[in-house]
């Protein structure tokens, strides 16, 4: 909310600056965002007066003015504008002036005729973004005046960011409490003289919602000239505070709105049929609103009707066809309290933010609205002249929010805040802030003001001495800061040390976002279910990801674009899967890999990343972990099929994958070269074996080696396996040191050299054991997948 | 040295039969002259040793003047035998010396031919680097963890209930309208905040409790200042006597050990329908030391946190006895203080994952 400096020091007038005042406002919990002068810089802009005007010479829009500025010797002073004539009084910036955005006048020469100085509109002064013709002053604006002094531009426009709460402070009157009792001012609430009733005519009003519309005041206003110009101190706060006049009687309800925090609507009298009536929508029907926009109103839409049909929607907006117009002759003006939560989120509902919505759904003032309606009265028949009739009240006071006494506790306030407050200051501070104190016993009773809605319990009462306390006045207290103890289990693997890991394996942490485009998510996984959000801030994240391969073949890509050939990342961050009826949000470990093996370098020729290279990266994580995972040839729809490994726990169970991107992807996407891929389930990942020692042999170990031949799609996984499976308590160790093709092996073959390590742990072995376990291991070989000892 | 001894010996019984004459000194001046000769212009090793067994060998030309000793009266044999003895120690003395000479000249040979660029660079695989996201969170969490809070984390996809109600945000309340939520259906959105993991550890643990939530949090709004994701950690402490003062030691204690800087921390009242009472904490603007500049607005303070007493309506929603116990919650944006510590000027940054912004994190 954006409020004039000048205005709330109407109100309260403390001797602190614009920065101070802003700073304790802020420091209140009122934050400040901007305070800015209401007028840009201007110095040399007095008032003048038009005295004689000619026609010049030799130009036809220009005229050439004698203009008085109070001073013995009229100015001549050549202007173009339209509205220039004698008579006129005007800003009249003199050869020195200094106008907004380091304008500065000098005297000038417009076609052969000297010009001292310039006639200004209300845009050269900065007041307003655009401006038709000079800027009118009213006749009796005095010549010769300081224009900055006779607009009283000495002025800041002070801007509150308002947390939903303060509700109260929606309102200059509202502001200007909580400045005199954060400066220990005494307040005094706008009064309003009673109205003179003139005439008898009043509009019946019912009530047919009353918990929605618990107080409904309106009054006949009859004779009003709406044509008049809305005074210029009137225009000039409402600008100051952000709203454009509109007319006289529009102008005024805003006033009383930004004055006291009370929206009011005024309706064309002549426009309604018979009574007023205030309920909901009874059937569905459409509402064309004065902004010009029309809603459907349905059976939850508060609305002001008359005999014949939808005048408003409460508390938000009024209907066009009502509206006060320029020739409006009469007027039902409706000063209203709606309950904060039926308003709430109607607006939105309607895709509307109006100030009166913004207030009434926060909570307005339940008691203002007498005083309210009178204050708009007053101006209306000071304004726009007219006879005031009596108010109908259609109260409903069963249904006026109802306030309790809140019971503070000294000792609770003791408690929450960590400090001991003398309870007379604690007495004080409520009291400031509007509060009826009782003392009893154990601390206060408190009857908070009908303006604070966010008073309802201790905990509300206790920020609130806090807060007029000072936060920073509160110590800091570090007695938490005890430590505890770890109670980390050592067979958790932490996700720290493998990211550490695959960093020092060249690997750069990408975070990339949950959702993404939904054709990208359908192309890389056409066959999962994915979850879509309803209200996505664009196409490219409009889907939840199901893996988070997605981010990082765009962030590959995205760097691919730039000249990096090689790309090496990983992501660790939850996956979206649609099961049925059931979402899973899983935990997963990806990673990336595409271009050279290594950086760029003098010392290793280059050669691109393959499969066993990331592969590599993948076992140092599971050699941490002390369990064995297993990698078997599987089928992934994003990756090739040849090149796509499962990736097993111990038990069995799919950890993830790890294979090179389907070439047909790496096309669509854009890739030159080709991209692995690999991505780990989190839960089955992080876990770690506690080691256990096993006593060391004094025996030596032996090495046996053995070439195979074996068909081409027996796998080097299977052929380590079969060795296990023969369970030889002293195989120590299988290592497969070659995989050949080619000359002097079968087409269709191929050979795998092993190497085994045997070890005893009693006995030195002699050749006839090793030779007995080496020729196990090749009966069963060539009996479990046809291997054949190669010459 | 054993073999040497032994051709000694066998030298001093020829030499008693060695008769003296001048002819065989004579002719053992000339051998030794022209071996030194020979000795001048070796250059290698193993010339050396062909040169070493041609005169000093077995079968050697000093050994055969030796064996001839035997032939002399002993006198004439002890006397000769001296002087080829002498010759041949004299010989033995240059071989050594050119020997040690020719080692030397190879070593140094070897040393210059070793000579490596040591300004080239390391073979292999380079390194990679966290992303400053995760290494703010490590720093925020170390903070934490360091002081008894332990780490818990809770899913993104949230029902309305744990995200708003659980917390004190009804339905309409002006609160869900701050927060520009993404829905995923009726009654399930993506996490605006890590508040809900308070509630979800709050149903499942009874106090005292002392946990951080740190995680990826989302709202719909995306400009210069908004990405539609973007971290929070989120910290509570519920125990029997925990007050507004301890909550602000825990803060500043916090932010100063963060920016590793005393710098200047305020607190100031705000609202959130979930802490009471609720404060906005502000630091000294630590691009301009609060002097005022752009980062800041010229106010020379930085908001970085939202924080409060756990308000009593949460501890309704969780069953926990507000009368027993009280806590404070707080929760600070990721982005927002990796920002301030890195002096990175571009929220949107942080999510192109472009390797030239990352590796500055290496």
């Amino acid at each position: 909310m954006k409020i004039s400096e000048s205005w709330l020091r109407t109100f309260v007038n403390p001797a602190i600056s614009t920065d101070e005042l802003a700073s304790q406002l802020t420091m209140a919990g009122l934050e400040i965002d901007a305070v800015e002068p209401v007028a840009g810089e201007l110095t040399g802009v007095v008032i003048g007066e038009v005295i004689n005007m000619i026609a010049h010479p030799d130009a036809d829009r220009l005229r050439v003015c004698k203009v008085t500025i109070g001073e013995s010797e009229p100015l001549q002073i050549v202007c173009g504008a339209a509205n220039v004539r004698v008579g006129l009084k005007m800003p009249t910036a003199l050869v020195g002036a200094r106008l907004p955005n380091d304008f500065k006048i000098n005297k000038s020469n417009l076609r052969g005729v000297e010009s001292f100085g310039m006639l200004c509109s209300e845009k050269e002064l900065g007041l307003s973004a655009e401006a038709e013709g000079l800027m009118e002053l009213p006749d009796d604006a005095p010549v010769g005046v300081n224009i900055c002094e006779y607009l009283a531009l000495d002025d800041y426009c002070i801007e509150v960011d308002l947390t939903p709460n303060r509700a109260d402070c929606l309102s200059i009157e509202g502001i200007a409490r909580e400045v005199a009792v954060l400066n220990q001012l005494p307040f005094q609430p706008l009064t309003v003289a009673p109205i003179a009733i003139t005439h008898d005519k009043k509009l019946n009003v019912f009530i047919d919602a009353p918990v929605a519309c618990p107080r409904y005041l309106g009054r006949l206003i009859l004779n009003v000239n709406n044509q008049v110009a809305t005074p210029r101190w009137m225009q000039e706060r409402l600008r100051r505070c952000g709203l454009r006049s509109i007319s006289a009687l529009v102008d005024i309800t805003n006033y009383v709105l930004l004055e006291l925090g009370q929206p009011l609507h005024a309706f064309d009298a002549d426009k309604i049929e018979g009574s007023i009536t205030v309920n909901y929508a009874q059937n569905v029907d459409i509402l064309n609103l004065l902004d010009g926009e029309m809603v459907t109103l349905d059976e939850k839409s508060l609305i002001i009707s008359d005999d014949k049909g939808t005048l408003a929607l409460a508390g938000v907006m009024g209907g066009d066809y009502s509206a006060v117009k320029p020739h409006t002759k009469n007027v039902f003006l409706e000063c209203a309290f709606f309950t904060p939560v039926v308003i709430a989120g109607k607006a939105r509902q309607f895709g509307m933010h109006t100030d009166s919505s913004h207030r009434f759904e926060r909570g307005v003032d339940y008691q203002l609205q007498y005083r309210a309606i009178d204050r708009a009265t007053a101006l209306i028949l000071q304004i726009c002249g007219g006879d005031a009739g009596e108010i109908t009240d259609a109260t409903t006071e069963s249904e006026l929010p109802q306030r309790h006494a809140i019971e503070l506790r000294a000792a609770q306030l003791q408690k929450i805040l960590g400090v001991s407050l003398p309870p007379e200051s604690v007495k004080t501070v409520l009291e400031r802030l509007g509060m009826q104190v009782t003392e009893q016993a154990n601390g206060w009773q408190i009857m908070p003001p009908s303006f604070r809605f966010d008073i309802n319990i201790e905990a509300d009462l206790i920020e609130e001495i806090a807060r007029i306390h000072g936060y920073n006045n509160i110590p800091n207290n570090q007695l938490t800061l005890r430590g505890g103890i770890n109670q980390a289990a050592e067979t958790a693997m932490s996700l720290e040390r493998l990211k550490d890991l695959l960093v020092d394996r060249g690997y750069q942490e990408a975070i990339t976002y949950s959702f993404i485009d939904e054709h990208l998510q359908q192309t890389l996984a056409p066959s999962v279910h994915y979850i879509p959000l309803q209200n996505p801030i664009s196409a490219e994240l409009a889907v939840m990801r199901t893996s988070l391969w997605s981010g990082l073949l765009l962030a590959a890509l995205h760097n691919t674009h730039r000249q990096h050939h090689r790309v090496r990342l990983f992501e660790s961050g939850l996956r979206f899967l649609q099961d049925g009826r059931q979402t899973l949000q899983e935990k997963m470990l990806a990673g990336l890999a595409l271009g050279h093996a290594y950086p760029e370098q003098w010392g290793e020729a280059p050669r691109p990343v393959d499969f066993f290279d990331v592969k590599a990266d993948l076992q140092a994580m599971f050699s941490l972990t002390g369990y064995h995972i297993s990698f078997e040839s599987g089928e992934h729809e994003t990756l090739h099929p040849g090149q796509t490994a499962k990736i097993l726990t111990e038990s069995g169970e799919l950890m993830g994958w790890l294979g090179m991107l389907h070439p047909q992807l790496e096309k669509t996407l854009g890739f030159e070269t080709p991209v692995f891929l690999f991505e780990l389930s989190q839960d089955l990942l992080l876990h770690k074996k506690r080691a256990q020692f096993k006593p060391l042999s004094k025996f030596p170990s032996v090495r046996r080696d053995l070439a195979l031949l074996v068909k081409e799609d027996v796998n080097a996984g299977d052929i380590v396996a079969c060795i296990q499976s023969c369970d030889e308590s002293l195989l120590q160790e299988v290592i497969v040191f070659d995989v050949y093709r080619g000359k002097g092996v079968e087409e269709g073959y191929k050979s795998v050299a092993l190497t085994f390590v045997l070890q005893n742990q009693t006995q030195t072995l002699t050749d006839n054991e090793i030779d007995a376990i080496v020729s196990i291991f090749i009966v069963t070989l060539s009996q479990r997948l046809g291997a054949k000892l190669r010459e | 040295m054993l073999i040497h001894a032994l051709t000694l010996k066998t030298d001093t019984i020829l030499f008693h039969k060695l008769t003296a004459s001048f002819s065989v000194t004579a002719n053992l001046d000339a051998i030794l002259s022209q071996a030194l000769n020979e000795l001048d212009i070796i250059d290698n090793l193993s010339n050396l040793d062909s040169l070493r067994v041609h005169y000093l060998g077995k079968k050697g030309l000093f050994t055969q003047h030796m064996k001839e000793l035997g032939t002399l009266e002993p006198e004439q044999r002890k006397a000769l035998g001296q002087i080829i003895n002498q010759a041949k120690e004299t010989l033995q003395e240059k071989i050594e010396h050119k020997k040690r000479d020719l080692e030397h000249a190879a070593l140094l040979a070897r040393l210059a031919h070793e000579r490596i660029d040591v300004t080239l660079d390391g073979r292999g695989q380079g390194i990679g680097g966290l992303h400053p996201i995760t290494t703010t969170l490590r720093r925020i969490n170390n903070f934490f963890t360091n002081v008894g809070f332990s780490v818990v984390e809770g899913p993104e996809i949230e029902d309305d209930y744990h995200n708003f109600a659980a917390l004190n945000i009804p339905e309409h309340h002006p609160a869900r309208a701050m927060h520009d939520t993404f829905y995923i259906d009726m009654h399930r959105v993506l996490r605006t905040h890590t508040s809900p993991v308070q509630i979800r550890v709050m149903e499942a643990q009874q106090p005292p409790l002392k946990v951080i939530a740190p995680g990826r949090v989302y709202r719909c709004d995306s400009d210069i200042t908004h990405t539609p994701m973007f971290h929070q950690v989120e910290g509570f402490l519920v125990d029997t006597q925990v007050s507004f003062a301890d909550l602000k030691g825990v803060v500043f204690e916090f932010l100063r050990a963060f920016f590793e800087k005393d710098i200047q921390v305020r607190f100031r009242p705000s609202y959130f329908p979930f802490t009471e009472p609720s404060a906005e904490v502000d630091i000294e603007c630590v691009m301009c030391h609060g002097q005022g500049c752009r980062v800041c607005s010229q106010t020379g303070w930085l908001e970085v946190m939202g924080c409060g007493m756990i308000h009593p309506e949460v501890f309704k929603s969780v069953k926990i006895d507000h009368e027993i116990y009280s806590g404070f919650a707080f929760g600070m944006g990721v982005e927002r203080l990796a920002m301030l510590r890195y002096g990175i000027n571009d929220l949107r940054l942080f999510f192109e994952n472009d390797l030239k912004f990352l590796q500055q994190f290496n």
